[in-house]
């Protein structure tokens, strides 16, 4: 039989353009010929660096299989995606779709804040590729999983974020395609509607729809995915049962520990992040941090000359195993002036007690001026925080299934707001008041 | 049905673009329905924007200047000028910025990127529907019969206009998409270009040696074709209003062609 997908060596590589914005403006194009007067008019110089977002991926999907493409961030899937529906051109390679193809980029796309639920499902449906007959046909299914039929002739501006999204998944899960591209669409709406929309993926797939799907998540890829390619920095790293990818994919993670940056990721101009670490108040790295409990994150950079004298701005990121920023940090936010007059500097980032449950979280670095991204350094380490230490007999775990943060709470039982069961002051892993046996 | 990938050039042919038709339709229905959403009369804009112009201009360039019309009354002879002139500028502005415009959905979903700047263009028409009633208003205010080859003419000068339009209006549509100069620079140029058109004036205010030239403005041919026949104001060289059609067609061609070659990379650099 042959495949529904076939995809051969397929590379892209996009060129950066280091001084010139990637929409440049033609005074600055003017002007640099003017200069230069000799380099060619069409501003190829020294300054591009071709960077290969996709190097020689190949693999075949056949009909009725769901394929999960996994990786960091950065790693080409979302590149991959984008050729495959057709968006951007790869630089070479081939790749062939048999049957009517939809691709989900992105719930919504093209939805207008002015229009309203009705016009816009008719919008969208055309730009996903439905005929008007087709839509028309679909469109009480549509509005039935959607549950906004109340809302249908009100512009989509006043809806809530939910319905907006609802209603955008509601149209994309009708188009009833032999091949069906998705990127992490599940990531949005309650969790309500994600089990829907995931229950609806799962039934596309069932439907012997050959589908590919992008996801940070592990458990959606488990669940819905055959087949699994673990990608990284463009390059395939393994194939196979969606269980053997993802077991890659967590090797990858779990040797990102490996504190110091050797490769920089992504281009850079005038500045490299070298090393990235976490530690704890006293400068030790231990294998578990505590909650609640100071954390430290410090960065080395080399900076060219040109920007030694330059005002910089440091970011940190924090993201949990799934992929969820809990918390950004940014030096521009506070009053500290970062500069590197001799073209190292060593910045360091406290969080006095950050509120997080145990699990593992990836710290991501951005190193610029106060306009301009010098260089980034996604995911670059890895800390982890211990396991609250509650009895487990008594208490379900905390852990991330719960949600990141580590909040204080307090909970009042009965009509009088001031009779509180436990000191205000006290804290435990289930905030104050819990119950002490 | 087969869907092959491959480097290279991609180009919106007639096909691809045929086979999104309805993405066509629905594109224009979009821009027609939000042009004139939360303002307080909505579609009246339309009509208001060249009456105020007419307006302004039979005060200021008739009374004060003193330039007047070959024949007949000033401000129908105007509006005349500014119903096709309207209706060029608007159509070239909202063609060339048709892809920024969309960047949400180009970089989200393939279509044949054609078809945002064509789809663009026919709410002008739209505009220009709505000033028409306008138009057909001041005839009968002034008593004037339209002349029966000058209702002929409304298409193929409708056609003139539109090509010449479209065609510079997807050429830059694709520059926008790298150098963004254009959006600032366009409310200029088609200003300045209706000083070079007889819109305000007449043709045969033009010294006598460089009419024929003027005609190499595609919409120079256009209006006065249409006020010489339409309502009989001033005359009209038949062999400049072809010059007019050819140039149209050549604008056509090359903005197509020159949106066709970048076509490929859009994605990439919007």
């Amino acid at each position: 039989m042959t495949p529904q997908i076939e995809v051969r060596n397929l590379s892209k590589a996009y060129t950066i353009q280091h001084d010139v914005a990637s929409y440049g403006v033609l005074r600055d194009q003017l002007s640099s010929l003017l200069r230069h007067p000799l380099r060619t008019a069409r501003g190829r110089t020294h300054e591009t660096e071709e960077i290969w977002a996709l190097h020689d991926l190949s693999f075949d999907l056949e009909q009725g299989e769901v394929l999960g493409l996994i990786g960091r961030n950065g790693s080409g899937k979302s590149t991959v995606l984008k050729i495959l529906s057709r968006i951007v051109t790869p630089t070479a390679g081939r790749a062939v779709l048999r049957g009517k193809v939809a691709s989900l980029l992105e719930v919504g796309t093209g939805f207008h804040a002015e229009l309203s639920g009705r016009e816009n499902i008719y919008l969208n449906g055309a730009i996903l590729g439905l005929s008007r007959r087709d839509i028309a046909s679909r469109f009480d299914q549509i509005v039935d999983f959607s549950e906004v039929e109340k809302f249908l002739d009100t512009p989509v501006k006043f809806y809530s974020s939910g319905m907006y999204v609802r209603l955008a998944f509601a149209v994309a899960a009708h188009l009833e395609p032999d091949v069906l591209i998705v990127d992490e669409v599940l990531s949005v709406g309650d969790a309500a509607f994600q089990r829907k929309s995931l229950g609806k993926m799962s039934e596309v797939a069932g439907e012997g729809r050959t589908v590919l799907f992008v996801s940070h998540s592990a458990d959606s890829v488990l669940a819905l995915c055959t087949r699994g390619i673990h990608l990284s920095e463009g390059r395939m790293v393994a194939e196979g049962t969606a269980f053997e990818a993802l077991e890659s994919y967590r090797k990858e993670l779990d040797a990102v520990e490996e504190a110091t940056v050797e490769r920089p990721r992504g281009p850079t101009r005038g500045a490299r992040i070298t090393h990235i670490h976490v530690e704890n108040e006293s400068g030790e790295t231990p294998r578990l941090h505590q909650s609640r409990e100071p954390l430290v994150f410090v960065l080395d950079a080399q900076v060219e000359p040109e920007y030694q004298h330059t005002p910089l701005n440091v970011a940190f990121g924090v993201e949990t195993e799934t992929g969820m920023r809990v918390l950004t940090a940014q030096s521009s936010w506070t009053d500290t002036d970062v500069s590197a007059p001799d073209g190292m500097v060593t910045v360091r980032c406290e969080l006095p007690n950050p509120p997080l449950v145990s699990g593992r979280y990836f710290v991501s670095a951005w190193f610029g001026t106060m306009h301009d991204l010098l260089h980034s350094a996604l995911h670059a380490v890895a800390f982890e925080i211990a396991p609250a230490d509650v009895d487990a007999f008594l208490h379900p775990p905390r852990d991330s299934s719960h949600g990141p943060v580590d909040v204080d709470f307090v909970f009042h039982v009965g009509a009088d707001r001031r009779r509180e069961v436990g000191p205000a002051s006290a804290r435990g892993p289930y905030g104050v008041g819990e119950y002490r046996p | 049905m087969e869907t092959v990938i491959v480097p290279g050039r991609r180009r919106s042919t007639f096909r691809s673009v045929w086979a999104h038709r309805e993405l066509f339709y629905f594109f224009a229905w979009r821009d027609f329905k939000i042009r004139y959403k939360q303002t307080a009369i909505g579609a009246g804009w339309a009509i208001f924007q060249p009456i105020l112009l007419m307006v302004v201009f039979t005060l200021f360039f008739n009374k004060v200047a003193g330039i007047s019309s070959p024949s007949g009354h000033y401000p129908i002879f105007a509006f005349t000028g500014l119903l096709f002139w309207n209706l060029f500028g608007s159509a070239m502005q909202v063609a060339s910025n048709s892809l920024v415009g969309n960047q949400a959905v180009v970089t989200k979903v393939y279509f044949p990127r054609l078809i945002a700047p064509l789809s663009a263009t026919f709410v002008a028409l739209i505009d220009f529907a709505c000033a028409g009633l306008v138009y057909i208003a001041l005839m009968i205010y002034y008593q004037v019969t339209p002349g029966l080859m000058g209702v002929a003419l409304i298409i193929p000068m409708l056609a003139i206009t539109w090509l010449a339009a479209a065609g510079l209006g997807t050429w830059l549509a694709a520059v926008n998409v790298k150098y963004r100069d254009v959006r600032q620079i366009l409310p200029f140029f088609i200003q300045a270009l209706m000083f070079v058109t007889p819109v305000i004036y007449a043709l045969s205010f033009v010294p006598e040696r460089f009419r024929e030239f003027v005609y190499i403005n595609p919409m120079a041919g256009v209006i006065t074709a249409m006020r010489a026949e339409l309502i009989h104001q001033g005359t009209v060289a038949w062999s400049g209003v072809a010059i007019s059609a050819a140039v149209a067609a050549i604008l056509f061609a090359l903005g197509l062609l020159y949106f066709e070659r970048t076509e490929s990379r859009i994605a990439d650099i919007i």
